[in-house]
């Protein structure tokens, strides 16, 4: 019997409506867990890297983690993964919700889907029922819409819908995934969705998921939800609310937004407003969130409460989380009460909240320099608000200067020419960044956003205080019961971090220190993505509940794979440099591991070399960010090693190194 | 005839369901603990909680599985409360024909409630971090002839009904058989 995994995947070919039931080679769950590590391996055999993220090749994986379905509190994300028609690159995003445990129920671990079906279809899978459906009447549908309609449609209220909208269908380059009150946003993944002809996949199982040692696994859950609520009685002093406590940055439960609006950057990422939060203002956005809000509600099997339901008046009920409560009204420079109404037509429509704000006010500011004229923008509304609705109108509809705004900041600055592309300026391999612009360089942050392959800083770091404490005596108290942490030096980084003087950024944590700091941030990240576990409690708050220490025991107790923290370690290092080899591959290097230009003001040339060398050579790469043969053959990777020979993107001489 | 009193724990699960976030925490332990053997596998689908959750409209209403009923009601109810409307049979605990609920998948068993015999509290009590689900644990005083009031009452309608002696014969002929 196979625990914790069902051992299926569903092999779908939309072009020919094939579809198939595969069992899975457990020697694979072994060495790359599941999620996303068992999906990397999918794509790395099967999607060639001459293979375009819109032909019919690509592979479009929907992957519940190793995890998922079991009672492990918070176990509950579904991994897409694809090549995104953005980064050109392997897109990987996530999301919370119920969809990656019912498909477990249902007895599949992951949809993998191919092809592309002639007319508008979705998949409905109740246990071993599958089918390919008719979806025509569902085209042009918004993304909450089309779940409700399916669950009459099938009489299936409990089934669990994962659905595209409108730029999903018209393949806009930041279209998302939206399962109710979770999404899965980053890479444009709703797009290839869209190009394959899938509105949605709805999901139904009465399965069992079985743990291979039952008393252990639920003793380590019960250990696991003790600390919850430790922790939620004792949140860590001396940091902004929204950190101090587990799940998601709390933004549908904290009204104090003094930090994000005064700290992160407004328009096209462009205006620090200091002094913004005044009394006014959090009296009236105290008041729309009081209002607009019905519940807060949460994901599958979690007590944290990160998201709400949003109802403001005039407009249908939608749910939210996070930091998009912010992203619409800072990019139009409005306020909350713009913002959540924005939010519900673009939830609907399936869009990126980071990207699709930004490209927004990326398309106003080349308007207002003159870049863009009426000419391309004609009908174009006086109102600042009334021009954001414009334009997401048109771009989930590919009209007009639409079609062009429809591929994200980077492509339509290319297409537009003219200077834009020095207002598409706040990208990372092509792709939209959270509007943040710094003082000083800081070490950790440089290395992460410049190696991060996740494309999002929040999924990238973590765990690691973002900031030093101001005073000795606030630091010891924060390392006396931080057990989460792989080795003890850890503790001593933080202890001597200051936040002037000698050990004060840029130079201080060191380059080495920053190394294994950013490894250890990355390395729970990965783990999470392939076990299924919401980094809300595990890779990103401070002190969380899942750590490397009772990670193995989970997976020993719930998988039956023997497991310990070397050996995750060596699991989670393997199928990391697999996404890097599927990048590389792609034709991804050192030019492209960099941050945006203007992210700092105070730029270190020298120091980001010397981390970037360092950090390449901590983790087993080039000095052009490729995966040495060494590495790779010690990981067991040894058919990446050579295909790299035979590509020429390795050479015999380099092995020397 | 006066009974003696008798004091009776009642174990009673307060629902509050405004505090449910509809994490459905409580049908996974649920499923959990009652797999053979004991936290082996989960299955909501073998929950004997249910969390009725339309989050649209707002609706979020654990369930516990009460007594299987062989027929299903003449008449079915819909519930609006504060605007919102509720399915029909929504706070029904029965394991019933007119619905899936409360049925082993495979063998269409029905399912019931057990308080988690043997635990301190139920399971889902316990994993409720959000509050809406609370034991509560209070003592009555209960008469104990209680049933033999009940008997009574029903035995004078039946006299009303059919006459003393139908009931008397009727009563000697199931005592027959019983002895027989």
């Amino acid at each position: 019997m196979r625990y914790a995994e069902t051992g299926f995947n569903l092999e779908v070919d939309l072009t020919r409506g094939n579809i198939e039931r595969v069992a899975t080679d457990p020697r694979d769950t072994e060495l790359y867990l599941g999620g996303l590590g068992t999906s990397t391996k999918i794509l790395w055999d099967r999607v060639a890297p001459e293979v375009e993220p819109f032909s019919p090749d690509n592979l479009l994986i929907f992957s519940a983690g190793l995890l998922c379905g079991t009672p492990a509190t918070g176990c509950n994300r579904t991994i897409v993964s694809t090549i995104s028609p953005q980064t050109l690159l392997m897109a990987f995003s996530m999301m919370g919700g119920f969809w990656a445990p019912e498909l477990k129920y249902a007895g599949y671990d992951k949809v993998i889907l191919r092809g592309k079906s002639p007319d508008l279809v979705y998949l409905w899978i109740k246990n071993d029922k599958v089918e390919i459906r008719d979806a025509s009447h569902l085209r042009g549908k918004g993304a909450t819409e089309t779940a409700e309609l399916i669950r009459q449609e099938l009489n299936e209220p409990k089934a669990q819908v994962a659905s595209i909208g409108l730029a999903g269908e018209n393949r806009v380059y930041f279209a998302s995934i939206e399962q109710g009150r979770s999404s899965a946003s980053r890479g444009g993944i709703g797009a290839v969705m869209g190009d394959k002809g899938l509105k949605a996949i709805a999901v139904r199982g009465t399965g069992d998921v079985n743990v291979a040692r039952p008393v252990e696994f639920f003793e380590l859950c019960n250990e696991v939800l003790e600390y919850i609520k430790f922790r939620e009685n004792n949140p860590i002093p001396g940091v902004m609310p929204i950190l101090a406590r587990l799940g998601s940055p709390q933004e549908m439960q904290v009204h104090d937004e003094k930090w994000h609006t005064e700290n992160f950057m407004w328009g096209n990422s462009r205006v620090r407003r200091k002094g913004f939060w005044d009394e006014e203002v959090e009296k009236q956005w105290t008041d729309t969130m009081t209002r607009a809000r019905t519940r807060l509600i949460s994901c599958y099997n979690c007590p944290m409460k990160c998201g709400a339901s949003i109802s403001m008046p005039g407009l249908p009920t939608y749910m939210m989380k996070c930091f998009s409560k912010l992203t619409y009204t800072m990019a139009a420079m409005s306020d909350l009460d713009f913002g959540l109404r924005i939010a519900q037509r673009a939830t609907e429509y399936g869009v990126d909240g980071f990207s699709t704000p930004q490209v927004m006010a990326f398309g106003l500011e080349l308007y207002e320099n003159g870049i863009l004229t009426d000419d391309d923008l004609p009908g174009l509304p006086s109102g600042n608000e009334d021009r954001f609705y414009w334009l997401l109108d048109r771009i989930v509809r590919r009209e007009g200067i639409g079609d062009v705004l429809a591929n994200g900041t980077y492509w339509a600055a290319k297409q537009i020419g003219k200077g834009a592309d020095k207002y598409a300026h706040n990208n990372i391999k092509k792709h939209e960044q959270l509007p943040l612009k710094l003082s000083m360089l800081n070490p950790i942050y440089f290395l992460m956003y410049a190696t991060g392959e996740k494309i999002n800083i929040t999924q990238i770091e973590g765990q690691f205080p973002q900031a030093p404490f101001p005073t000795r005596e606030e630091r010891e108290a924060f390392v006396k019961d931080w057990f989460q942490v792989p080795d003890e030096k850890f503790k001593q980084y933080f202890l001597d971090w200051e936040l002037r003087g000698e050990n004060s950024i840029p130079y201080y944590p060191t380059v080495e220190m920053s190394c294994d700091i950013v490894d250890w941030q990355e390395k729970m990240h990965y783990i999470d993505d392939a076990l299924g576990m919401c980094a809300g409690l595990s890779s990103f708050p401070l002190k969380p509940p899942y750590h490397i220490h009772n990670y193995p025991k989970f997976i020993s107790a719930g998988a039956g794979i023997d497991m310990d923290e070397t050996k995750l370690t060596q699991a989670a290092k393997r199928y990391r440099t697999l996404v890097r080899a599927v990048n590389i591959r792609r034709g991804m290097r050192r030019k492209d591991d960099k941050p945006p230009e203007n992210h700092w003001k105070k730029r270190f040339p020298e120091l980001e070399k010397e981390l970037l060398d360092t950090y390449y050579r901590f983790k087993g790469w080039n000095n052009d960010g490729v995966p040495t043969k060494a590495s790779l053959d010690e990981l067991g990777l040894d058919y990446v090693s050579d295909d790299f020979m035979q590509r020429g993107i390795l050479t015999e001489s380099e092995n020397a190194f | 005839m006066k009974g003696e009193k008798k004091k009776k724990i009642i174990k009673t699960v307060k629902i509050d369901v405004d505090k449910c976030n509809g994490c459905r925490a409580c049908e996974v332990i649920c499923s959990s603990f009652h797999a053979a053997p004991k936290y082996s596998s989960n299955n909501p689908a073998r929950a004997r909680i249910k969390v009725i959750r339309e989050p649209l409209s707002d609706i979020y209403v654990p369930v516990y599985a009460g007594e299987y009923t062989p027929a299903e009601c003449a008449g079915r109810d819909k519930y609006t409360i504060d605007g919102k409307e509720y399915d029909e049979c929504a706070f029904c605990r029965a394991s019933c024909p007119s619905r899936d609920d409360f049925k082993e998948p495979d063998s269409g068993l029905p399912l019931k409630c057990d308080m988690c015999e043997g635990e301190e509290e139920p399971l889902c009590v316990k994993v409720c971090l959000a509050d809406a689900l609370v034991l509560e644990e209070r003592e009555e005083e209960v008469e104990e002839d209680q049933e033999q009031v009940e008997l009574e009452i029903g035995l004078e309608s039946l006299t009303k009904k059919h006459g003393m002696q139908k009931v008397l014969d009727a009563i000697a002929r199931m005592s027959q058989k019983e002895d027989s």
